[in-house]
């Protein structure tokens, strides 16, 4: 389990992280969300243990970050933010290095290095030197040093930056793999990262926790969740379409992307308009080619919470 | 312990998975030997001895070990690496105690190789080896020493530049400690017994009496307490700085 009491970090006058205190338990797996600067990755890194908080305090499987912090961050992998690694080293003695700084030994060792190679596809460049690597094969050698050692614990700051969308995808694959036993603390602008991978979610925004839920929660409270979307085959019928729509009981208001000519009525608080959207179609003849039930819009409810700060 | 080999391996197999390594063992053994035969008289000195090969070892230092040292601790933290080094599972003194043993051993790498000028003076009379075996020891400690420096300075900023011209200047005083340059703005208004103190600092007083052949107790704990001093203050420094 992770614990942290009050945490709060201050460079000068400026509050970084600001009193925060959660609990993260094994099985789940925490996204971070926040606009830049909002403290994420100052939290992640006072947990991993490369910076002291100014207040509070953190533990890690029960060991403190602070006053026994070599206990703490064995139990740690840690993929800082940007994936740095040493460039003149080779992908296979950089994790060998790693391999021998977590003091892993013979079959373990051989055992876990190659499992690492294997999962994220590194053998065919195991003998090439980091700095000649792509982006995605760095992060992918930062993900590997990360989990080498099979932690209890994953902090993983941004773990899919940069990668392409075949990446991304097996990235998150890989995640949800391992997050069964362990406790895992993504963070991410991606909001689809958090649908896809996360359990929970916290966001904050100067350093303060302004919203932790699952993502389903998180989605319902969008002021898109339950709306109806609807493009009409004859867009010119839109604005009569609007009108009726917008007095049928269920509907608070509705709104039209003037680029799509795309409908969306949002439902008054609790409703779910759709089956009276789709009646009253029925009955007046309108030929629908797109209608859809909105769940809600993550990044609404994060332009929202956080201020319109957004990433 | 083991952490502190983790470190060692690592560093060293960085020394040469880059032209670092060459660059600097070719540009010492060249000057080491350009100097000896140059400016230190090594044929007309008429002498079976490599005092005009040591002699130069303190200024070569002055410039190559700065170099070398410069990117212990700033180039981990440019490139961000330190926050990977520090979020092992090792501790700090490990960390430090396995960059500065692999800088150590290199500079004596490359002390090694300029083996064929012990091999020509040998050939050419009959030198004392004891005397060349205490002047290499000594130069040994000095270049730790040095390095000790180095690694320390290294550690208080991110900038390569800043951290070499520093460790020159440091370098510089410590080993002009003991003469003139150094202690005449002090005579007069410091008492002596500082003066002292700051000459019994000086590299050069300890290493001479190293290369004379005398391997003096108090020489080799002057380079221990030199070295674990910086060292430890190496470890400090890392630790205030974690902070901010």
């Amino acid at each position: 389990m992770i614990d942290c009491q009050e945490l709060s970090k201050q460079y000068g006058s400026l509050v970084a992280v600001n009193n925060l205190t959660f609990q993260v338990q094994p099985g789940e797996v925490l996204g971070f969300l926040g606009p830049n600067g909002a403290g994420k990755t100052t939290t992640m890194r006072i947990i991993a243990g490369f910076l002291p908080p100014t207040s509070g305090k953190a533990t890690v499987c029960g060991f403190d970050i602070e006053t026994q912090a070599t206990k703490a961050k064995q139990m740690i992998g840690y993929l800082p933010e940007g994936a740095p690694s040493y460039p003149e080293m080779t992908a296979k003695s950089f994790l060998e290095f790693i391999a021998d700084s977590r003091n892993l030994k013979g079959s373990e060792r051989l055992h876990r290095l190659d499992e690492v190679y294997e999962l994220l596809h590194l053998k065919h460049v195991l003998n090439q030197k980091i700095d000649t690597l792509s982006k995605g094969y760095t992060r992918r050698v930062g993900l590997a040093q990360a989990i080498l050692h099979d932690p209890k614990v994953l902090i993983l700051d941004e773990p899919t930056d940069g990668l392409d969308p075949n990446q991304k995808y097996e990235v998150r694959k890989l995640i949800n793999k391992m997050s069964e036993n362990k406790i895992i603390i993504i963070s991410t602008h991606l909001l689809e990262e958090v649908d896809a991978v996360c359990n929970r979610a916290i966001i904050i925004s100067d350093g303060q926790i302004l919203a932790d839920d699952t993502p389903k929660n998180l989605e319902a409270k969008s002021k898109f969740h339950n709306a109806v979307s609807i493009k009409l085959s004859e867009p010119s019928e839109l604005n009569a379409v609007r009108e009726a729509i917008n007095s049928l009981p269920e509907i608070i208001s509705t709104e039209v992307d003037e680029h799509s000519n795309q409908l969306i009525a949002f439902p008054d608080s609790g409703k779910i308009p759709l089956q009276a959207i789709t009646e009253l179609g029925a009955t007046k003849g309108w030929e629908f080619s797109e209608l859809h039930l909105e769940s809600g819009r993550l990044d609404e409810v994060f332009r929202t919470i956080t201020g319109g700060a957004a990433a | 312990m083991n952490g502190v080999l983790a470190i060692l391996r690592r560093e060293l197999r960085g020394y040469f998975s880059t032209p670092l390594a060459y660059v600097f063992i070719v540009i010492f053994l060249v000057l080491s030997g350009w100097f000896t035969f140059n400016f230190g008289n090594f044929y007309n000195g008429g002498q079976a001895s490599l005092a005009a090969f040591f002699n130069y070892h303190p200024w070569l230092y002055l410039f190559l070990v700065p170099a070398l040292s410069m990117r212990l601790w700033a180039e981990e933290r440019k490139t961000g690496t330190i926050e990977l080094l520090l979020t092992l599972p090792l501790e700090i003194w490990e960390s430090v105690t396995g960059k500065f043993l692999a800088s150590w051993l290199f500079t004596g790498m490359a002390l090694f190789f300029t083996f064929p000028i012990w091999i020509t003076v040998n050939y050419l009379g009959n030198p004392d080896n004891g005397v060349i075996f205490a002047a290499y020891l000594g130069s040994f400690l000095m270049a730790g020493g040095f390095l000790a420096i180095g690694s320390f300075i290294s550690a208080t900023t991110n900038n390569q530049v800043i951290a070499f011209i520093l460790t020159v200047v440091i370098c510089f005083i410590f080993l002009l400690a003991g003469f003139q340059p150094i202690l005449s703005p002090l005579v007069g208004w410091v008492p002596q017994t500082i003066i002292d103190s700051i000459a019994s600092l000086s590299f050069l007083t300890h290493f001479s009496s190293i290369s004379k052949g005398v391997i003096d107790l108090r020489d080799l704990v002057y380079f221990a307490l030199l070295i674990s001093t910086f060292l430890y203050a190496n470890v400090l420094t890392l630790n205030i700085k974690k902070g901010s």
